[in-house]
């Protein structure tokens, strides 16, 4: 790939004439998940230029890219040394960066079983909302020095600091995939996947769509077809393609500018709806209608034609402290202020 | 000292005996496991539910009066080490495991359950949780989440950070917040992740739920001897490189095998400069060709052994001398200071030498025992507190490893925290601006700085005055400087 940029410098000049002038900031790198809401602020920050991988060492597992590095690209550079990000972050229309990645915090079919965004990332490098250039967590697995402020960057859309690199964690490839699928509704699906749990399989995805539930296996390939044998469904040709499709949005499922609902589910619990599209075991599921909150779970407006996404709100109390938390980087609250999840106060 | 009407209010608060203010009832809390630091607690409160925990929150914050949290006292870097003025609270008989779910493979445990209680509740549906400190047998799954503590399998299956779902939060100023939960995704920040590793300063867990995790069908231990240090710790590289992530992959020195072998008799090479234990486990099916795959590796990069444990009770034997390193150690000298740090693995060789070579310089034995596979050190320094200076120097050493392992691209802390102990090193790790935000983070959760005051992150004052070098991300000022 290419030896990239070293943008930095001009970002936190950026950050810091906007805390001087007051002018909050929209922070963007390829725009590819700009449906997720509307950053507040009409100057853009745009860190797309700030790219390329900074340190790879195969045998640390951990990579570390500038935050405009396109996910493509460092997928490229880790698949030629035998290794991937484990939690299959979307790229939306072929795009998506790292630093977006970990600003929106968003996972792909793997997330139950390699784990999220949150799981990966082990140092950050940001300029907080008062233009301080700071460096947290580092780039080893073990770490305990300070407050987790790497993993607190995750999900935070960018309304606590503006990314410049992150260390995150790598995993080897499987020596090979298969899918294998079997015909059945959301509650036999659900069942399924929940008894799954409890066994040590080399699942690395599920999902149930259109009265079919596929599960993708990974690994060594006699741990697969012993995993194969167990699960007792057919294998399923369409493979690599259909979960990259799951993962990116670009399944038909998700085609069309209709409303877009996320489920958030407890682990264990079958989502019931047959016009669902089920992931991760059943804790995420997408409806193309409204539906009712799933008991202990939440459901939000992820697109939809005339609005943006809704956030689930937090309770009162955690709101409080969220809010203390926002204004503990982002004082001004210039940064992606449109999309804090915290109301700011009049 | 606060006013005597606290501790009346607080014995009012909680049941009889669970408030403890007398000389010979507050000793047993002076230290945690960091026994070089001590000091008495002003009262013990011993609450047993998490109504009596807010009772006494309460009337800390009406009277002003700091508090530390206590789990079992296991910790290594005086985290819970008491406030002559402060109350102590001590969650250990909040112990009750609410709910063991096979359904949804979780726990909901009090705080002050330890470690290992809930894998032996978790065993009869076929799982386990995860991470294994060395004292799971009595460190409470509070402190695991103060600390985000680790143990052998880390590299595989992660830190409490990656194990736990969930945590019930009171915080200094009378707010219940739940974190986290069943679900894999959270509105909002994830102060989850912010309340993990946070070492009781920003409020007390009162409740935590946790993932468990299928027992893994089958393993395989491999012990591989080597004649030079530096061949063992790219022998380490080489398993990762080969894509393989080992569940355990531990090493120990010539120092700490010899002292192993003597106190345990595991079967250890004795005159081997170093060994790799490697656990892998797993499918049955898959584990025969990792286990062929790990020996290939361990023999390419110069193992004059390599011994493959398939039952039960030969990987028990194994990993007996692993487990029995520290008390192992303990024979050795009268005390011994165990340092905490990582560095990234491909830098195993270079610092260990370099440890070797500091360890010569003052005058101190050093063994080391490590999680290899996860790059987090454990060399154990050998003193004697009763010859004066002793401690000193060994502290000196514990210090100068420590800068070490920051110069190589690690920190300062893998998996003991911060605590008292490591605060002056945070200003090797960290410049003013990142302090600076941790304290700010803190205030968010507690703005009277009332929650375990004085710990985790120093002052700026403090680091100004250490006039300490600040070695940022590995880039060490003048790198052509020697500096030993």
């Amino acid at each position: 790939m290419a030896a990239g940029k070293d943008d930095a410098p001009a970002l936190v000049a950026a950050v810091q004439e906007s805390v001087a002038t007051g002018t909050p900031l929209a922070i963007a790198g390829h725009g590819s998940k700009a449906f997720l809401g509307k950053a507040g602020a009409n100057a853009v920050l745009s860190t797309s230029d700030h790219m390329g991988i900074i340190d790879y060492r195969p045998s640390e597992l951990v990579v570390t890219a500038r935050a405009g590095t396109p996910l493509v690209e460092l997928a490229e550079a880790l698949a030629a040394q035998g290794q991937m990000l484990p939690f299959d972050p979307p790229r939306f229309g072929g795009k998506g960066t790292l630093g977006g990645a970990i600003a929106a915090g968003l996972a792909g079919p793997s997330r139950p079983w390699l784990g999220g965004v949150r799981d990966a990332v082990l140092g950050v490098e940001i300029v907080n909302g008062v233009g301080e250039r700071l460096r947290f967590g580092g780039s080893v697995i073990k770490n305990v020095a300070g407050y987790d402020v790497s993993r607190l960057m995750v999900g935070a859309r960018g309304t606590l600091g503006v990314i410049l690199s992150a260390s995150v964690r790598v995993l080897p490839l499987p020596d090979m995939e298969q899918t294998v699928a079997i015909d059945c509704d959301a509650a036999a699906a659900g069942r399924r996947t929940t008894a799954w749990l409890r066994q040590p399989l080399p699942i690395t995805g599920t999902c149930f769509v259109d009265g079919r539930l596929r599960a993708r296996l990974a690994g060594h390939e006699a741990a697969v077809e012993a995993a194969a044998a167990v699960l007792e469904m057919q294998p399923d040709e369409t493979g690599p393609a259909f979960w990259d499709a799951v993962r990116d949005h670009a399944h038909a499922f998700f085609a069309g500018a209709e409303r877009l609902d996320r489920l958030t589910l407890p682990r264990g619990a079958a989502c019931p709806h047959d016009d669902a599209l089920i992931e991760w075991g059943g804790c995420q599921a997408w409806l193309r209608r409204p539906a009712e909150a799933p008991a202990g779970g939440t459901v939000a407006r992820f697109r939809g034609p005339d609005s943006p996404a809704s956030a689930s709100r937090a309770s009162p109390a955690l709101e409080k402290y969220q809010r203390r938390i926002k204004d503990a980087f982002d004082p001004q609250n210039l940064l992606n202020p449109g999309l804090s999840p915290v109301t700011t106060p009049p | 000292m606060p006013d005597a009407k606290v501790a009346k209010l607080l014995r009012r608060a909680l049941p009889a005996n669970c408030v403890v203010t007398d000389a010979a009832g507050v000793k047993p809390f002076e230290t945690d496991g960091l026994t070089a630091i001590r000091q008495t607690p002003w009262l013990v409160a011993l609450p047993q539910d998490v109504a009596q925990v807010r009772a006494v929150l309460r009337i800390c914050r009406e009277h002003g009066v700091p508090v530390v949290t206590r789990g079992a006292g296991t910790g290594l870097s005086g985290g819970a080490r008491p406030l002559p003025d402060g109350v102590l609270l001590v969650l250990s008989k909040l112990n009750s495991i609410r709910d063991v779910d096979p359904t949804s493979c979780t726990a909901t445990v009090a705080p002050g359950v330890t470690n290992l209680a809930i894998s032996e509740a978790a065993a009869p549906f076929g799982l386990y949780y995860a991470p294994d400190p060395s004292s799971q047998i009595a460190c409470s799954i509070g402190g695991n989440v103060a600390e985000n503590s680790g143990g052998v399998h880390c590299l595989k299956y992660g830190l409490t950070v990656h194990n736990v779902l969930g945590v019930t939060v009171q915080t200094y100023e009378g707010d219940e917040l739940v974190l986290g939960g069943r679900t894999l995704e959270s509105p909002g920040y994830d102060l989850l992740a912010a309340m993990i590793g946070s070492e009781g300063m920003l409020g007390v867990v009162t409740e935590v739920i946790v993932r468990l995790l299928p027992t893994p069908p089958a393993k395989r231990v491999l012990l591989a001897a080597y004649d030079d240090v530096q061949a063992a710790g790219d022998a380490v590289s080489g398993i990762i490189a080969a894509g393989i992530v080992p569940a355990g992959l531990e090493m120990m020195d010539a120092l700490a095998i010899r002292a192993a072998e003597d106190f345990t008799g595991a079967g250890y090479p004795r005159d081997a400069a170093a060994i790799l234990l490697c656990e892998i486990d797993g499918n049955a099916a898959q584990l025969g060709a990792d286990a062929e795959r790990v020996q290939e590796v361990l023999e390419a990069h110069g193992a004059r052994s390599v011994r493959v444990a398939t039952s039960a009770a030969e990987q028990a034997e194994l990993w007996r001398g692993r487990k029995a390193a520290f008390p192992a150690a303990g024979r050795l000298a009268p005390d011994y200071y165990c340092v905490d740090g990582t560095i990234p693995r491909a830098q195993l060789g270079t610092v260990l030498r370099r440890i070797g070579e500091l360890s010569e310089a003052l005058g101190l034995a050093v063994a080391n025992v490590f999680h290899a596979g996860d790059g987090n050190l454990h060399p154990l320094i050998l003193y004697d507190a009763s010859v004066e200076g002793e401690l000193e120097r060994a502290e000196a050493l514990g210090g100068q490893i420590l800068t070490l392992c920051v110069e190589a691209g690690g920190t300062i802390t893998g998996e003991h925290g911060v605590g008292v102990e490591k605060l002056d090193q945070m200003c090797t790790q960290f410049g003013d601006g990142e302090l600076a935000q941790f304290h700010r983070l803190k205030a968010a959760f507690d703005p009277a700085g009332l929650m375990n005051p004085g710990k985790a992150v120093p002052t700026l004052a403090r680091c100004a005055e250490l006039g300490g070098m600040h070695v940022h991300g590995g880039e060490v000022p003048f790198p052509h400087l020697d500096r030993l």
